[in-house]
C-alpha cells in the first residue's frame, strides 16, 4: 500500500509552489479592481479624489449612495434596464424554445431547412448601417421595444437548446403521440419540464446579455432619456471622469461632499450588485449550457 | 433492415397533405420564425446596395445614384482605412492569442490543486469578471491605471518609474491593456470548457504514468495537454472567424484623441462615418468589407480543420 504513496519529488513541490503563486496572484488581480471601487464608493468624495485608498474607505461616508439614489436619469435607467432584462429574458426564452422544439422533431419535414435559414444568421449579417436603418424604418428607434425584439431569437441559444432536445429519448414523444397529444401539449407538457436544466441555463446568459448592454441604448435612444438603461448613464459617468484630470475635478467639486469619482464607483457597485449576488448560485447551469455549446454541432 | 430503415426515413421526409395536417402546429411556429428572421437577419442584407450608391436618404434606396465602386476605392486609399484594418486584426488576433493561453494555463493549474473547497472557491472568483459589463471593467481599469491609480503606485513605491506613467496617452501601451481587459474578464470563464475536457480525459491514464515513474510536469505535459488539444483547435478554429468581432466596445470606451492611430478598429471607423457622419454608404461598404473578411476566415479555418483531422464547425 505505501508504495502507492504519491512521490513529492523535487519537480513536483516546485510545481506545487508556481501554482500556489499564480492562483494568488490571479484571486487579488481579479477581486482587488471590485473591492477597491467598493471602498471608493464609501469614501468622502474630495478626499478620494488625492488617490491612494485601497481596499478600505479612508474617509467613510453614505453621501454617494444616497446621491446616486437621487438621480433621476440612473433612476429611470435602473426601472428600464429591469424591464428590458424581465421581458427581454421571457420573450426570449419563449421563442428560442420553440424554434428548437421545432426544429428537433424528428417527422418535422422542413427541419434541415429551418436549422439551415438560422445557422446562416450566425455567420452572415446586414452591419452596423443597414441595421440601424431597417430599425429606423420598423419605427424601433426611439422606443423601448428595440431592446427586445430584434435579438429575440438567436441561432446560438437555438443551437444550445436543440442539442439538449435532441438528446430526449424519442419514446416520449411517440408515447404521447399515442395517447392523443398534439404538438403544443408535448411542448409545454412533456418537453419543456425535462428541458428546465438548460432554460435556465439560456435565461442567465439571456439576462446577463440585457442587463449589461449599453449601446443599442446609445445608438437608438440617445434622444430618449425616457429609455435610457443603466449602463448606458454609468458610460456617461464614467466619460465625465474621463476628461478631468485628478486635479481639476476636486476644484470643480470643492464645494460638494461628493466628485465624479465617488459618484461612479457608487454607481457602478449598484450595477454590479444584482449579478455578483446571484451568479455563484448559477453556476450549474453556466457550466452545462458552455459545455453543450462549445461541442455543438 | 438497413434498408427497411432508409425507406422509412425517406417515407418521413415525403410532403403529403397529411403529414401537413398532422404537423400543422409546427408549420405555423416556423412560418413566423421565418418572416421573423426574414425581416431582422435576411433583409438589412439589401441595405449593402447603398454601397455602391451615393445614397442619400430623401432618394431612398431605389433612387439613389450608383456609383459602383467609389466608396471601396475611397476606403483602401484612405490611410486611416489601413491603419483601421491593422488595429482590427492585430487586436483580435492578439487578444484570441493571449486569452487563449491564459484561459488553458488557469484551466491546466487549477485541474491541479487538490483540495476541492480551494479549487471551487478559486473558480467561482474566477468567472465574476465575465458578468461584469465591458463599461464597469473599462471603467475600474481606467482607475487602475489612472495616475492615482494602484499600478503607478506599486511602479513608483518599487522605484522602477519616477513619474506616474499616463498609460492611456501613449500609443505603445494601448494594445497590451485591450489584450490585458479580455484577459481579466474571459479568463475563468474560457477555462469552464478546458476544464470539462481535462475532466473527460481517461484517469487510468494518469494512473499507468504514476506507476511509470511520471512527475506532476510530465503527465501535464504527455497527457493533459494531448488530451485537450482537440478542444484547443476546435475553440481556436471557431474564434478565428470572430477575430474581426472582438472589436469594439473596448475599444471604443479606453479609445481617446491621443491613442486614435492605435485604437480605431473598423466597427468604430463604421460608427463614426456612418452614424455620426451620415455617410450611410461608406459605412455600409466598410461593414462588407468587414463581413467578407469574417466569412473568408471562417471558411479558411473550417478547410484547416478538415485537414488537421478534426470535425468540421458547420
Amino acid at each position: 500500500m505505501k508504495k502507492n504513496k504519491i512521490k513529492h519529488t523535487f519537480g513536483d513541490r516546485v510545481l506545487s509552489f508556481i501554482i500556489a503563486l499564480f492562483m494568488i496572484a490571479f484571486v487579488i488581480i481579479t477581486l482587488y479592481p471590485v473591492l477597491n471601487t467598493v471602498a471608493i464608493s464609501f469614501n468622502d468624495g474630495i478626499d478620494a479624489v488625492r488617490g491612494g485608498i485601497y481596499l478600505w474607505p479612508r474617509k467613510f461616508a453614505i453621501k454617494n449612495y444616497t446621491t446616486v439614489l437621487g438621480m433621476q436619469n440612473l433612476v429611470i435607467g435602473a426601472k428600464i434596464t429591469v424591464a428590458r432584462t424581465v421581458i427581454g429574458t421571457v420573450s426570449a426564452l419563449v421563442v428560442n424554445a420553440l424554434l428548437a422544439y421545432v426544429v428537433s422533431r424528428k417527422r418535422f419535414m422542413f427541419k434541415r431547412e429551418l436549422s439551415l435559414f438560422w445557422v446562416i444568421t450566425m455567420y452572415v449579417n446586414g452591419g452596423m448601417i443597414p441595421t440601424f436603418m431597417l430599425y429606423r424604418n420598423l419605427g424601433l428607434t426611439n422606443s423601448f421595444w428595440v431592446y427586445v425584439v430584434p435579438g429575440m431569437i438567436s441561432a446560438w441559444n437555438m443551437l444550445v437548446i436543440r442539442t439538449y432536445m435532441t438528446g430526449l429519448p424519442d419514446s416520449l414523444e411517440e408515447s404521447a403521440q399515442l395517447d392523443g397529444a398534439g404538438y403544443w401539449t408535448i411542448f409545454v407538457k412533456i418537453i419543456s419540464p425535462l428541458c428546465k436544466p438548460v432554460y435556465a441555463t439560456i435565461a442567465l446568459f439571456v439576462a446577463v446579455a440585457q442587463w449589461n448592454s449599453w449601446f443599442d441604448a446609445m445608438l437608438y435612444n440617445r434622444m430618449k432619456t425616457e429609455y435610457t438603461t443603466l449602463q448606458y448613464e454609468l458610460m456617461k459617468l464614467l466619460s465625465s471622469v474621463m476628461q478631468q484630470s485628478g486635479s481639476a475635478a476636486s476644484a470643480k467639486y470643492s464645494t460638494a461632499a461628493v466628485t465624479p469619482i465617488t459618484i461612479r464607483a457608487a454607481a457602478t457597485v449598484v450595477t454590479m450588485l444584482p449579478i455578483i449576488c446571484l451568479y455563484p448560485f448559477l453556476q450549474r447551469y453556466f457550466v452545462t449550457g458552455l459545455t453543450i455549446g462549445g461541442v455543438k454541432e | 433492415m438497413a434498408r427497411a430503415q432508409v425507406s422509412k426515413v425517406k417515407k418521413d421526409r415525403r410532403i403529403t397533405w397529411k403529414e401537413v395536417k398532422r404537423q400543422k402546429a409546427l408549420l405555423i411556429i416556423s412560418f413566423f420564425m421565418v418572416v421573423y428572421g426574414f425581416i431582422f437577419y435576411y433583409l438589412p442584407l439589401t441595405g449593402w446596395v447603398m454601397a455602391f450608391q451615393n445614397y442619400k436618404p430623401k432618394n431612398g434606396l431605389l433612387g439613389s445614384k450608383f456609383i459602383g465602386l467609389d466608396k471601396f476605392k475611397f476606403l483602401f486609399s484612405d490611410a486611416t482605412f489601413i491603419k483601421v484594418i491593422r488595429n482590427t486584426f492585430c487586436m483580435g488576433a492578439l487578444n484570441l492569442l493571449t486569452t487563449t493561453l491564459m484561459a488553458i494555463l488557469f484551466a491546466i493549474l487549477l485541474n491541479e490543486i487538490r483540495n476541492s473547497v480551494v479549487k471551487k472557491t478559486i473558480q467561482t472568483v474566477s468567472y465574476l469578471p465575465h458578468f461584469l459589463s465591458w463599461i464597469i471593467v473599462t471603467g475600474i481599469l481606467h482607475d487602475a491605471l489612472s495616475s492615482t491609480g494602484i499600478i503607478n503606485d506599486l511602479l513608483m513605491r518599487a522605484g522602477i518609474i519616477k513619474q506616474a506613467i499616463n498609460f492611456f496617452a501613449h500609443t505603445q501601451y494601448f494594445w497590451p491593456i485591450v489584450a490585458f481587459a479580455n484577459c481579466w474578464k474571459e479568463t475563468g470563464w474560457n477555462a469552464i470548457i478546458y476544464l470539462a475536457a481535462i475532466t473527460s480525459i481517461d484517469p487510468c491514464l494518469y494512473e499507468a504514468a504514476s506507476i511509470d515513474g511520471a512527475g506532476r510536469l510530465a503527465k501535464i505535459r504527455y497527457i493533459t495537454l494531448p488530451g485537450i488539444k482537440p478542444t484547443i483547435i476546435i475553440l481556436l478554429l471557431m474564434n478565428v472567424g470572430n477575430v474581426l468581432n472582438a472589436g469594439f466596445e473596448v475599444q471604443y470606451l479606453l479609445g481617446n484623441g491621443l491613442v486614435q492611430s492605435v485604437s480605431q478598429t473598423i466597427d468604430i471607423y463604421v460608427l463614426k462615418w456612418g452614424i455620426s457622419q451620415n455617410d450611410y454608404s461608406l459605412g455600409t461598404a466598410a461593414g462588407i468589407f468587414k463581413s467578407a473578411v469574417s466569412i473568408a476566415l471562417i471558411m479558411l479555418s473550417n478547410a484547416w480543420a478538415k485537414r488537421a483531422g478534426e470535425e468540421r464547425l458547420f
